[in-house]
């Protein structure tokens, strides 16, 4: 299973090294650092890299490779999804995953890895259990341990994982007894330059923020579960119960997790709730481009849409754009040649425009491609796939 | 800003100061703060990879130390120096030892891993000895932590192999989920190929899977699939789906009694039947396991399931989606059908990474067909737009091998390609220029004027490849455009210093085509070519023009070969065939790393073919070790509606955690139980049909757990049935005698009127009909040959007739006669009461005796525990009563029954609408089924649209009726009226099960 864990920074430095068995050798990187030479793009290194004698599997995030040395066969999914994991608790303890982050807590991520893997199995994965055994850093802490010597690590021991509900740490007690429930939902859809959709599918999660006392049995149901097409859940969700009733039933862990996620499938029509007209021309000959972009709601059941983000990659001729937005701002990284947009709300008596002209490198001829732009939005309490939560019991 | 500076500088200093302090001088102070100041420096130390092992002796030093934090920092730093240091190690591993023996678990459990984790040669024997005690202690946690350890200690010394793979057998038997993953990626890593050791265990851990966490699920699925394709026989890939279909139709209609060529093997469908849910896991790694499972394993007609669920996680991460569609793309091959209707989720998206879009690519052209070529080709055209090149040579690559494998489309694929000819990118042009020359191979008489402009293309092209390929193209097809070849020729011959050198091959090659077929022409081009090719510096080439030279110029020199130069050069050159780099992949197991990497891993385990003829499947058959299988238990996740079956325990809200664990260990006992003896009766192939029937019936059902422990207890009580056809009627004439001394004790002397009493009982409530369902209380083998079973006799118990009446079945299965039989050690509920059957003094070897008990339940379901003594052995049992034995039938007329179900209503009354089970659908069945799940009698009534039933519990004499009004169409209504609603709610859903099934 895992031998060894090497941290690499986006400029090749490697500033962490864990080893669950005997000590590897750091210079099993240079074949990752190959790799990443003849990769052009950043997320284009391969996952897997076989060298002489060991495996190196690697996953990026936050501009971070995690790079795991295996030697013999595993699943290659079993490392990455342990490698996410691993990321998803830092992020976790820490709020954010970065470089920094990771140096400045340098203890407490050797023990959690510690905790998290034994001779390279996973052991306790479940963020509960591990925020038992240590307890994540918080500002107040810090200041309460530099002055009293105190320590992260919990001083009693963990119970969690004993119990047959290993997600739920014991004896949990809270004055306020809350439980909340987000449906966040993102469409993902191809529209060709004609506006006609070609694929569109929803992608759902719902994520669970409970703070209840005590050992809590939650049921949730649905108005409408038939619409939630393929579904992964928790691990405290009862699968017999969802199958046989529709309904959610689970005893939740403490704290933020998600719930389930699921999936409508394009087959049931998706209405995308924003439109974009277009007009985007290089003029053969002349090193002048048109750029003009429009936003407009479609079908938001009188929901405002917020937070507009619309992102374009244009072709690599470009050299600057020289842009009108009619609200909002806008960047253009004349190194990525990436556009984009910051529109914030859109008020559908003024539709938000973005014109202007862009200007390419001399004598390069007209790009053919046109550039796929991107658009991230938000609305609240609305969710696109029609579904609702009738309910839910404790 | 001046003070400002002041304090920086101050902090500095300080910070330099503490700095000079050494590490070693903090590490032997008193304090603890300091000591952990210290090992923080130090374990960041080695997290940036600096060697820190100079200070060994000054840490292994504080290995006693009280505070947790510095204690488990210096289990970092021990287990990662122990190697180097074994001499100093040593010292600390009186500490582990110690810590072994804690009688905190934790303690134990964490002292073995960091005892199992230093690698110093000399402590084998004792990590052997703690491991060996570690996997017999009580705590599944640390039994986890041993089997964690079994892998450390092999790859330390695998002299050790024997001992440990006797451990390993031993925790194999463990019952407790927690163990269960640990204990198998011992077996993986130690012992693979001794599969025998699974045999007894397999359908235990196929029960036991869903709960396992989901680390082991992935390693439990991967190791049942190798097991599953040796153990278990499977039919050949052709005649699967007849034989599926086969089955189905058999199961529809029972009675056809068609001779059946194919029966899965029941174990085989325990396997897929306990992994499909997990397809729903959050974790990608096990989705992908059960997929590859299925794939291997399951029947043509069920793999369909895995499309979905793979699909969607092609959502998750890229490096995710990039093992994903690797497999992906391998069963697309096999099997292009499942995914066909995912098709537009293989549709690319402008922000996935390369790797990702190539792959999407490989997809894609998998899945074209006739029918969906169309679409697949006119998202092909988008992405040749792209902007990223390395994908659009992809693309062209694919649009070729579309052209390839559907005829049809080979013109219009053809044509798109050569208007790509004349884009701006000269690396789509190559790109082009060699795909179209692999197409053209295949029929070139058709398309010379595609030559012709190809040719023309060799002013502009630059792509050596490509260049190449047009020569070569032009050289094999020069009959085809003979105006042009010279032509080309010439040019070439021209600018041959200044290419490259399989450019300049091929200029050779076309030199010597274009002499052989047409020398008038190209005689002196060619001796000009060979001239110029043979100062060349590159050797490949001058010797290639040596070669042609004397091949195709005669001289008198040249041997018989320049004879046959014609033939030699101008043979017919079979078209080569574009296929998937991913075809023949799925000989590595799906999922695998040898499978990505196309290359056999370190320590893959091959996966083996099918066995040619049936393994014996009675290997898997368990003796049963425990008596509670009268108790109805199910694991967390699977509860769902039956959850709710176990009343009491939910209702009481706070209880429930407890609850639960207790079910969970119960019940892969029970179940591995239950799966053991359905398969030895297959074994006898007595009950043949019946089984299939059951089979295919527990397949259709969600809750097959809940499900097939019904069915088989019922099947049971039909076998007893049948068995006990002739004791039958004496029973019931028993039983009907007794109801009318419990109700007219008074008037009637029960022995005269016994006689007419039955008769007349007889006609009005249909005794039940079905033998008494018996319990097992203590198995032969837990028992050392005594086997005890009870049934509720529904006899009153004469003693006591507020107590329930248990009859008990001793038999003496062992070779020595057993004395004393007796109760001891009563414990129970409060207000509950037993009393004891007398003392049995002598049960001979081989023989049976019965003896009645009375409990007093009180009314609860809760379990009486005793403990059942011989003259050498007690063991432990206990009796827990259905809801339905808990009452005694009450004799009403309609208008009493009316009169007390008005008195019952609101609280008391609890209706539930059904739908009655096919089978059940007339007034007898629904009699039968009822007074088989609650000792009721049956009330006269004057419709025949309602059945009415009447009892009272049998401590506190609280009515209970119970009335079953029927409808249209199997619509049925349920009402039952009783003044303890926690009984009332029980015997709803009991009754409910019993009619519904």
């Amino acid at each position: 299973m895992i031998h060894s864990l090497f941290l690499v920074n986006a400029s090749g430095d490697i500033f962490l090294e864990k080893h669950w068995k005997s000590v590897v050798s750091r210079s099993v990187c240079d074949y990752f650092f190959e790799a990443q030479e003849r990769a052009t793009e950043p997320e284009n290194v391969p996952p897997v890299i076989p060298t002489p004698h060991h495996y190196l599997i690697s996953v990026l995030r936050h501009r971070i490779y995690f790079v795991a040395v295996i030697q013999s066969e595993v699943p290659p999914l079993f490392v990455i999804e342990f490698l996410h994991r691993v990321v998803d608790t830092f992020q976790d303890y820490f709020g954010v995953c970065t470089e920094a982050a990771i140096k400045d807590n340098v203890v407490v991520v050797y023990e959690l890895l510690e905790e998290m893997l034994d001779n390279g199995f996973p052991l306790a994965t479940e963020s509960n259990i591990l925020k038992e055994l240590i307890k994540p850093p918080t500002i107040l802490r810090t200041m309460v341990n530099t002055i009293t010597g105190s320590t992260n690590v919990g001083e009693q021991l963990p119970t969690g994982q004993l119990s047959v509900v290993p997600w739920r740490r014991t004896g949990v007690k809270y004055t306020n007894n809350e439980a909340y429930f987000d449906v966040v939902e993102e469409i993902d859809a191809i529209i060709d330059k004609s506006g006609s959709t070609i694929t569109a599918e929803i992608q759902g999660v719902i994520d669970a923020c409970v703070k209840l006392t005590g050992m809590p049995d939650l049921t949730l149901s649905f108005m409408n579960p038939r619409l939630l097409d393929d579904v992964s859940f928790h691990p405290c969700v009862r699968f017999k119960r969802w199958e046989a009733e529709r309904i959610l039933s689970f005893i939740p862990p403490d704290g933020n997790f998600r719930l389930l996620s699921y999936h409508v499938s394009s087959q049931n029509l998706v209405a995308i709730p924003v439109y974009v007209k277009h007009n985007i021309t290089f003029r053969e000959g002349s090193s002048q481009g048109r750029f003009d972009l429009t936003l407009g709601p479609k079908q938001t059941m009188g929901k405002a849409v917020e937070s507009v983000l619309v992102s374009s990659q244009l072709p690599r001729g470009v050299l600057n754009a020289n842009l009108n937005p009619s609200q909002g701002t806008y960047t253009f990284d004349p190194v990525t040649k990436m556009l984009s947009w910051d529109v914030g709300k859109i008020n559908p008596q003024k539709l938000p425009s973005l014109k202007g002209t862009m200007s390419l490198q001399a004598g390069a001829s007209k790009p053919d491609e046109n550039p796929s732009i991107n658009i991230q939005f938000k609305i609240q309490q609305m969710a696109i796939s029609g579904c609702t939560q009738a309910g839910q019991t404790l | 800003m001046f003070v400002a500076s002041v304090i920086i500088v101050f902090c500095l200093f300080l910070s330099a100061e503490k700095e000079a302090k050494t590490n070693y001088q903090m590490l032997d102070s008193n304090k603890d703060s300091l000591k952990l100041e210290a090992m923080k420096r130090i374990v960041a130390m080695i997290a940036r990879g600096k060697n820190a092992s100079d200070l060994f002796p000054a840490v292994v030093k504080n290995v006693a130390c009280k505070n947790i934090e510095v204690k488990k920092l210096v289990y970092v730093y021990l287990v990662r120096y122990a190697e180097e240091q074994q001499d100093l190690a040593l010292l600390s591993i009186s500490t582990f030892q110690r810590g072994l023996k804690d009688p905190n678990q934790l303690i134990r459990a964490s002292a073995l891993r960091v005892l199992s984790s230093i690698r110093v040669t000399i402590i084998v024997p004792i990590m052997m000895l703690a491991i060996k005690e570690a996997a017999s202690d009580m705590s599944p946690y640390v039994r986890k932590t041993a089997a964690h350890a079994i892998p450390k200690l092999y790859s330390l010394d695998p002299e050790q192999k024997d001992q440990l793979i006797e451990v390993i057998e031993k925790l194999l038997a463990d019952k407790t989920t927690l163990v269960a993953g640990s204990v198998v990626m011992a077996f993986e890593e130690v012992c693979p190929e001794r599969i025998d050791l699974i045999h007894k265990n397999y359908r235990k851990l196929c029960n036991l899977l869903i709960d396992v966490e989901e680390w082991g699920q992935v390693v439990i699925i991967n190791m049942l699939t190798r097991y599953a394709r040796t153990q278990t026989f499977y039919g050949s890939d052709e005649d699967e789906d007849e034989d599926e279909e086969e089955k189905e139709k058999k199961a529809e209609t029972p009675a056809m009694a068609k001779r059946k060529p194919y029966v899965m093997d029941p174990d085989h469908r325990l396997l897929l039947r306990n992994t499909k849910p997990l397809l729903q896991s959050r974790n990608a790694a096990v989705v992908m396991a059960v997929a590859q499972l299925y794939f291997h394993l399951a029947p043509k007609a069920e793999v369909g399931v895995i499309a979905k669920a793979l699909v969607r996680l092609l959502r998750s991460h890229s490096e995710v989606q990039y093992v994903v569609l690797q497999n992906v793309a391998t069963m697309t091959i096999k099997r292009r059908g499942m995914f066909e209707p995912y098709l537009k989720s293989f549709y690319i998206r402008s922000t996935d990474p390369t790797q990702i879009k190539v792959l999407k690519l490989e997809v894609l052209t998998n899945l074209a067909n006739e029918t969906n070529i169309s679409t697949i080709l006119r998202e092909f055209q988008t992405y040749i737009k792209s902007m990223d090149k390395d994908f659009v040579a992809a693309t062209i690559q694919a649009i070729g091998r579309c052209a390839t494998n559907i005829g049809e489309v080979r013109d219009t694929c053809l044509n798109g390609l050569v208007q790509l000819l004349s884009n701006r990118d000269e690396l789509v042009v190559a790109e082009s220029v060699v795909v179209i020359k692999k197409l053209l191979q295949m029929q070139p008489e058709k398309h010379s004027d595609i030559i012709k402009h190809m040719a023309k293309l060799t002013d502009n092209i630059q792509v050596p490849m490509a260049r190449a390929s047009i020569l070569w193209l032009i050289g094999e097809y020069c009959e085809h455009v003979p105006k042009i070849a010279p032509d080309v020729l010439r040019k070439m011959a021209k600018s041959f210093t200044n290419e490259e050198d399989i450019v300049k091959l091929q200029i050779i090659n076309l030199a010597a085509k274009l002499y052989l077929t047409n020398s008038k022409q190209t005689k002196l081009l060619t001796q000009y070519v060979l001239n110029l090719a043979k100062y060349d510096q590159n050797y490949d080439i001058r010797d290639r023009a040596r070669f042609i030279r004397q091949l195709i110029v005669p001289t008198e020199k040249s041997g018989a070969l320049s004879k046959y130069a014609k033939k030699l050069f101008l043979a017919l050159k079979p078209a080569p065939v574009l296929e998937s780099p991913f075809k023949d992949r799925d000989h590595f197991q799906l999922g695998s790393l040898s499978h990505l990497l196309n290359a056999k891993a370190g320590g893959y385990q091959e996966l083996p073919d099918w066995p040619e003829a049936a393994p014996d499947p009675s290997v898997r058959n368990v003796e049963v070790k425990d008596s509670v299988r009268a108790v109805g238990t199910v694991t967390y996740r699977d509860t769902g509606a039956l959850w709710d079956l176990q009343g009491p325990k939910k209702l009481e809200g706070s209880e429930s955690c407890s609850s639960i664990s207790t079910l969970n260990l119960i019940r892969p006992l029970n179940l591995s139980f239950l799966y053991s003896e359905q398969s030895s009766e297959e074994e006898e192939r007595k009950h043949q049909r019946k089984t299939k029937q059951r089979k295919s019936d527990s397949e259709s059902e969600s809750d097959e757990d809940e499900e097939s422990e019904s069915e088989s207890s019922q099947s049971e009580s039909e076998e007893s049935e049948s068995e006990a056809e002739v004791k039958k009627k004496k029973k019931q004439i028993r039983k009907c005698s007794f109801h009318a001394n419990v109700y007219q004790p008074s008037l009637y002397n029960w022995a005269l009127v016994s006689m007419t009493l039955h008769l007349v009982l007889c006609l009005q409530t249909i005794a039940p009909s079905s033998a008494l369902k018996n319990y097992e209380l203590l198995h032969r083998i837990t028992g050392e040959g005594l086997s005890v079973e009870y049934c509720f006799s529904r006899q009153p118990f004469s003693p006591d007739a507020n107590m329930v009446a248990v009859q008990m079945q001793f038999t003496n299965n062992a070779t020595a006669d057993t004395k004393n039989l007796h109760i001891e050690d009563v414990k129970l509920q409060s207000g509950m009461r037993v009393k004891e059957f007398s003392e049995i003094e002598l049960l001979p070897a081989g023989e049976t005796a019965t003896a009645v008990m009375g409990i007093d339940f009180c009314d609860s379901t809760q379990a009486a525990n005793f403990q059942l003594c011989t003259h050498t052995r007690k063991f432990f049992v206990s009796i827990q009563p259905p809801v339905g034995e808990l009452m005694r039938p009450v004799f009403l007329t309609e208008n009493e029954f009316k009169k007390e179900q008005g008195q019952l209503m609101g609280m008391n009354e609890i209706t539930e609408k059904l739908t009655l089970d096919m089978k059940c659908r007339n007034e007898h069945t629904i009699v039968q089924r009822v007074t088989t799940a609650a000792n009721l009698s049956r009330v006269p009534c004057g419709s025949d649209k309602e059945c009415r039933f009447a009892g009272r519990t049998v401590s506190s004499s609280s009515l209970v009726l119970v009335t079953v009004a029927t409808k249209e169409e199997g619509a049925a209504q349920l009402t039952v009226n009783c003044e303890k609603m926690v009984i009332g709610t029980m015997l709803v859903k009991d009754i409910l099960l019993a009619l519904t099934q």
